[in-house]
C-alpha cells in the first residue's frame, strides 16, 4: 500500500467515527470533553455552530453517531452521545451574546418555504450575513415537524421555542399561517433566491383496504393525528387503539395514544419485529409503556359494525429471504386474526407532495415526482430555487435537514454574490500535538471502563397521566460527567513520523488492542491477513507509514484503537504523537 | 504518565487451545524506559506461552536484580514469580525446581545479574543442567546505576558517555556451550519472528536452555558507537538459520529445496525443524559452533538463532535420579515409609 496521506483531512476525519457519521459533522469528542470539564456553554456553542438545535437534537436525534461510535466496537454499547448533547443544553447559561452578530443588510432577499429545521438552518446561515429573510409556514409557530410530529413528552415546547427563537430573533420576517400555494408567484416577487424546506407532508394511508371509508371517523393518518394533538385540536382517543407501522412515527403515535386515554394500545407491523424501522430506544420506550408489538400481521380489512369501526382483521405471514437477502412475506394460511379496536392510527410512512409547485417554471421533476436537486449544492434546475430537508430527497431526520440547510445557505450566498456555487469551501482543519511534557497530555487519556449509563425516566404513572411531561429526565451533571468519561477521544489522533522510528516495537507491545504492526508492505487485502490482530472491518482504514530502515512499514488498523496514547508514551523517539484533529464544516455565516 | 493499561482488548482476539487470549498471559504496564528492548522480550515470552497454550499457573518466573529482573512484573500476571537476590536467581530456581519439577521455570536476568555478580551461580547452574529457560536481557550496560559498561560490553564499544570499553567481553553463549548446555541461542529483542520460536523451543527443551538476547538500552547505550544498539545489531546480525517448532501431531509440508532441513525431536515428541543454508553451521556440533562464534566475532557480526542443540543431555533430575512426583507433593507416608521399609533397606545393604 502507498503511505497514508494524513495531509488529506478526510483521513483523520474518518477516524472520528461519530463526527464522520453525523450528517452535520458535529465535533462530538470535543464537546464531550467540554461537558466533562463542566464547560456547558462552550459545549453547547460547538453544537450550535454545527447543528443549530442542540437542545432538540439532544432529545430526538436519530443519532447516526452512536452506531458508529468506536466504543460500541470495543465493548457492548456506544457512548450516549445524544444524551450528552442534552446535558450541554440543559446546563448552559444565557448564550445569546455568543450568537453571530447580524451584519448590515446586504440588499439581498431570500424566501424560505416551511419553518422546519432545514429552513431555519438556512436562515441561521444567511441572516447574519445581512440577508433579508422571509419565512413562510402554514402553522402559527415555527419548528415544522419538530413541533407537529414529535410529541411534547419527548421534546418540550420550551426547548424547541428557545432554539427556534434564537434564529427568528436574527431579524427574520415570519409569515406564519401562510400556506404557500404557488412557487411561481413567489418567484415573481423580488426574491434573489428561494429555499424550499417544506418537508414530506403526506402521510401514507390504506385507501383500498376494505372498510376504510366506512370507518373513516375513527381511522387517522399518524402524522396528521400527531399534528392535531400537538396543536391541541385532538384531546382524546378510544380505549382500544391499533397503531399500524413500525417506524418512529408509529412509536410516537402509540405513546401519545396511551396519554390520551388509550388503555389497550397495540403496535401491529407487517414485518418481523427485528426489521422495524424505529430506533431501538424508541421501541424500548414504547414497550416500557405497556405497548405490545404484534409482528408479521398484514392489515386485511377494517371491521365495521353499524357504520362504526369495531376492529381490524390481519393476515398472518412469515418472512422468507432469498439468497440476496430480499424479503418476502408468505401467508401462513392461518385464520385471519381479529383485533378489536376503537381507533386506528396509520403510521406506515410519508411522502413528498409538491402540488404548489408549477411544472412550467424551469424546475424539473424526476423519479417519484421528486424535484431534481443537486446533492452537493441543493440547487434545483431553476437556479434561484434550492431544496433541503425531507423536501429534497424524501423523509429523513432533523440532523440531515440541518446539514442540508447549511450547504444550501452556502449555495444561496455564493449564488447571490455571483460566485460559482459548485466551488465549495474547504473545511476548517487543524492538527495539534497534545504533548504537555514528558508523557503528559492535554487530554485525559485514561480509559474509563464503565458501562453505558442509563438516562433516568419519570415514573410511568406520572408520565402517562400528562401529555406534556417529559419522560426522560436527562443526565444530571454527575451522570453526564460519568458518561462523558466513556468517550475514547477518537479525535486525538495517533500520528506517526516514520523517519523518527527506531523499530523498537514498544508501541506494538504496549497497544492494548494490538492495532500496531511492523511488517513487510503489501496490498491491502494481503496486509489485513498478516496483521497481529484480526482485521476484518474493511470500512476501517489501515494507516500505513513510509518505508522504515528495515524496509518494513508500520501498519495500524484504526478499527479498535482506544486513542489511549500508550504508543506515544512508550515511544522513545516521539515517532508517535497524540495530535488533536479538529474538523469543522464551513458555514455561510 | 499512564500507570494503568486499559483492560479493553481486541474484540476478536484469537484464543489458544486452552481458550485463553493473549491477554491472559500479560502483566502490568511496564515502568521501564520507553523503547527498552526488555519490553519486547517480555512480550515475546507472552507470545510464546500463549502460543504453546501453557497453563499460566504452571509457570514460575524467576529473576534477580536489575532492569531485566523487574520485567516479570510485566508478563504472566497469572503465574508464580520470585524476584530474588542479585545474581542468586540460579540457586533460588534450583531450589524451586527441586521442590516442584512440574512447573515450567522461566528465569530472566541481565548482563550484570548474570555475567558479573551472578557469574559463579550461573556457571554452576549450567553445569547442573537444571531444566529451565534462562533468558539474558543483554544490553551491555548497568542501566539501573546510570549506564556503566557491563561485563558483556564489547571491547571498543562505547555507550552514551562516549568512552570506549577497555575490557574483553564475556560471551555467555560460548560459556554455556562449553559447560554443556544442550540448548543455546542468541537473539535480538527487535526480531520477534526469531525470538518467539527460540523461547518456545527453549521451554520445550529438557534441560538448561540459554537465550542471550541483545536488548538495546535506549537511555544509555543506543548510540551508533555501541555494538548493542538497535542500529548496529540490525546491520551486523547474521542468523544461523531459521527454525520452527512443530507439535508432535503435525506433519511438515512445506520445505525449501535450497535449504537443508533437519528435524530434531525433543524430549516430549515436539520437533524442531531447522532450515539453513548448505554451507552454514552444524549446530549439533559443539566445536564447530564455538569456532563459528569466534569467527563471527572477528568479522564484527552478531551470530543469532539457535546456536547449539543437544537433546541427549541429562537434566538435574535425571542426574540425581529423583522421583517423578514433585518433592513438594510427597506426603509423610511417602517420606517415612515405616520400620518395615527401613528394615528392608538395611537388609539390602548387608
Amino acid at each position: 500500500m502507498k503511505p497514508t496521506d494524513i495531509k488529506n483531512p478526510e483521513y483523520f476525519h474518518k477516524v472520528v467515527d461519530c463526527q464522520y457519521a453525523c450528517p452535520a459533522h458535529t465535533p462530538v469528542p470535543e464537546y464531550i470533553r467540554l461537558i466533562a470539564e463542566g464547560r456547558y456553554d462552550d459545549a453547547y456553542m460547538i453544537n450550535w455552530e454545527s447543528n443549530v438545535f442542540p437542545g432538540v437534537l439532544g432529545r430526538v436525534c436519530d443519532r447516526p453517531c452512536e452506531p458508529a461510535c468506536r466504543r460500541g466496537r470495543v465493548e457492548d454499547e456506544p457512548v450516549a452521545i445524544c444524551r450528552l448533547k442534552r446535558v450541554a443544553a440543559d446546563n448552559k447559561t444565557d448564550i445569546k451574546d455568543r450568537l453571530p452578530e447580524i451584519q448590515a443588510k446586504n440588499g439581498k432577499k431570500v424566501a424560505l418555504v416551511g419553518a422546519g429545521p432545514a429552513s431555519l438552518a438556512v436562515a441561521r446561515g444567511l441572516a447574519p450575513l445581512g440577508y433579508d429573510v422571509d419565512l413562510y409556514d402554514e402553522q402559527e409557530v415555527g419548528g415544522g415537524f419538530m413541533r407537529s410530529q414529535i410529541p411534547s413528552f419527548r421534546l418540550p415546547a420550551e426547548v424547541l421555542d428557545e432554539e427556534v427563537n434564537y434564529i427568528l430573533d436574527m431579524g427574520i420576517t415570519t409569515h406564519f399561517k401562510h400556506y404557500v400555494d404557488s412557487l411561481k408567484s413567489l418567484l415573481e416577487k423580488d426574491y434573489d433566491a428561494i429555499f424550499v424546506g417544506s418537508g414530506a407532508p403526506n402521510g401514507r394511508d390504506l385507501p383500498k383496504l376494505e372498510g376504510r371509508q366506512d370507518g373513516d371517523e375513527n381511522i387517522f393518518v399518524g402524522i396528521n393525528w400527531l399534528e392535531s394533538v400537538a396543536f391541541a385540536h385532538t384531546k382524546s382517543i378510544g380505549k382500544k387503539v391499533l397503531v399500524l407501522g413500525g417506524g418512529n412515527t408509529a412509536m410516537d403515535c402509540c405513546r401519545t395514544a396511551r396519554r390520551l386515554g388509550g388503555e389497550d394500545v397495540r403496535i401491529v407491523v407487517r414485518s418481523p419485529q427485528k426489521e422495524m424501522k424505529a430506533s431501538p430506544w424508541e421501541i424500548e420506550d414504547a414497550v416500557a409503556e405497556d405497548i405490545p408489538i404484534y409482528e408479521n400481521h398484514v392489515p386485511h380489512s377494517f371491521v365495521i359494525e353499524n357504520g362504526k369501526l369495531v376492529g381490524m382483521k390481519f393476515e398472518k405471514v412469515r418472512a422468507e429471504y432469498d439468497e440476496n437477502g430480499k424479503r418476502s412475506l408468505i401467508p401462513t394460511g392461518e385464520d385471519l386474526v381479529l383485533m378489536e379496536c376503537d381507533d386506528v392510527l396509520i403510521a406506515i410512512g410519508q411522502d413528498n407532495a409538491f402540488p404548489w409547485i408549477e411544472r412550467d417554471i424551469g424546475l424539473d421533476f424526476g423519479k417519484w415526482d421528486m424535484p431534481v436537486v443537486d446533492e452537493v449544492t441543493f440547487q434545483s434546475t431553476n437556479e434561484r430555487v434550492y431544496f433541503g430537508g425531507d423536501a429534497a430527497f424524501g423523509p429523513s431526520n432533523v440532523i440531515t435537514a440541518v446539514a442540508h440547510g447549511h450547504q444550501a445557505a452556502i449555495s444561496i450566498h455564493k449564488f447571490c454574490q455571483g460566485e460559482d456555487i459548485t466551488d465549495r469551501p474547504a473545511p476548517d482543519v487543524n492538527l495539534l500535538s497534545q504533548k504537555m511534557g514528558f508523557h503528559e497530555w492535554t487530554y485525559d487519556n485514561h480509559i474509563d471502563h464503565d458501562k453505558r449509563h442509563l438516562v433516568p425516566h419519570v415514573d410511568k404513572e406520572l408520565a402517562l397521566a400528562n401529555l406534556k411531561l417529559e419522560v426522560e429526565k436527562g443526565f444530571d451533571q454527575e451522570l453526564g460527567y460519568e458518561e462523558a468519561m466513556r468517550c475514547l477521544n477518537c479525535d486525538v489522533q495517533t500520528v506517526f513520523t516514520d523517519n523518527l522510528c527506531i523499530e523498537c516495537d514498544a508501541c506494538t507491545d504496549v497497544c492494548p488492542t494490538q492495532c500496531i504492526n511492523f511488517t513487510d508492505n503489501g496490498e491491502e487485502g494481503d496486509l489485513r491477513t498478516r496483521l497481529i490482530a484480526p482485521s476484518n472491518d474493511q470500512e476501517q482504514d489501515l494507516y500505513v507509514s513510509g518505508e522504515l530502515k528495515t524496509t518494513r512499514v508500520m501498519v495500524k488498523d484504526e478499527n479498535v484503537c482506544l486513542h489511549c496514547g500508550l504508543c506515544a508514551e512508550r515511544c522513545p523517539t516521539a515517532a508517535w504523537d497524540m495530535q488533536k484533529f479538529s474538523y469543522s464544516v464551513t458555514k455561510a455565516g | 504518565m499512564s500507570y494503568l493499561k486499559s483492560t479493553f482488548r481486541h474484540p476478536e482476539s484469537p484464543k489458544n487451545d486452552l481458550g485463553y487470549t493473549q491477554a491472559n498471559y500479560e502483566g502490568a504496564l511496564s515502568t521501564l524506559c520507553a523503547g527498552c528492548g526488555h519490553d519486547s522480550i517480555s512480550n515475546s515470552i507472552i507470545n510464546a506461552c500463549y502460543e504453546l497454550s501453557l497453563e499460566p499457573h504452571k509457570i514460575a518466573k524467576m529473576s534477580g536484580i536489575g532492569c531485566s529482573s523487574k520485567t516479570p512484573a510485566y508478563f504472566l500476571s497469572n503465574s508464580h514469580g520470585f524476584n530474588s537476590v542479585h545474581g542468586r536467581m540460579p540457586s533460588v530456581t534450583t531450589g524451586a525446581n527441586m521442590g516442584n519439577r512440574d512447573l515450567t521455570y522461566i528465569g530472566v536476568s541481565g548482563d550484570g545479574d548474570t555475567a558479573s555478580i551472578g557469574m559463579g551461580q550461573f556457571m554452576h547452574l549450567v553445569r547442573r543442567n537444571l531444566n529451565m529457560v534462562y533468558i539474558v536481557m543483554n544490553n551491555g550496560v548497568y542501566g539501573l546505576t546510570k549506564g556503566q559498561d557491563s561485563a558483556t560490553a564489547d571491547v571498543g564499544s562505547s555507550s552514551k558517555k562516549g568512552v570506549p570499553n577497555m575490557y574483553e567481553p564475556m560471551d555467555l553463549c560460548e560459556l554455556a556451550i562449553s559447560l554443556g548446555s544442550g540448548y543455546v541461542a542468541r537473539s535480538f529483542s527487535g526480531d520477534k519472528d526469531q525470538l518467539v520460536p527460540l523461547i518456545k523451543g527453549a521451554i520445550k527443551h529438557n534441560g538448561f536452555a540459554l537465550i542471550d538476547v541483545v536488548s538495546p538500552c535506549v537511555t544509555f547505550n543506543n548510540n551508533p558507537q555501541s555494538t548493542k544498539s538497535y542500529e548496529w545489531v540490525r546491520d551486523h546480525k547474521e542468523a544461523t538459520g531459521t527454525f520452527d517448532l512443530v507439535p508432535e501431531e503435525q506433519e511438515i509440508t512445506v520445505q525449501n529445496p535450497d535449504q537443508i532441513n533437519e528435524s530434531i525431536t525433543l524430549h516430549d515428541g515436539t520437533k524442531i525443524n531447522l532450515h539453513r543454508q548448505p554451507d552454514s553451521l552444524d549446530i549439533t556440533c559443539r566445536e564447530s559452533v564455538l569456532s563459528a562464534l569466534e569467527e563471527a566475532k572477528q568479522n564484527k557480526q552478531v551470530l543469532t538463532g539457535l546456536l547449539h542443540l543437544n537433546t541427549d543431555s541429562n537434566s538435574t533430575h535425571d542426574i540425581l535420579n529423583t522421583c517423578d512426583t514433585p518433592l513438594n507433593r510427597l506426603t509423610e507416608e511417602d517420606l517415612c515409609p515405616g520400620s518395615d521399609a527401613l528394615e528392608a533397606l538395611n537388609q539390602s545393604l548387608r
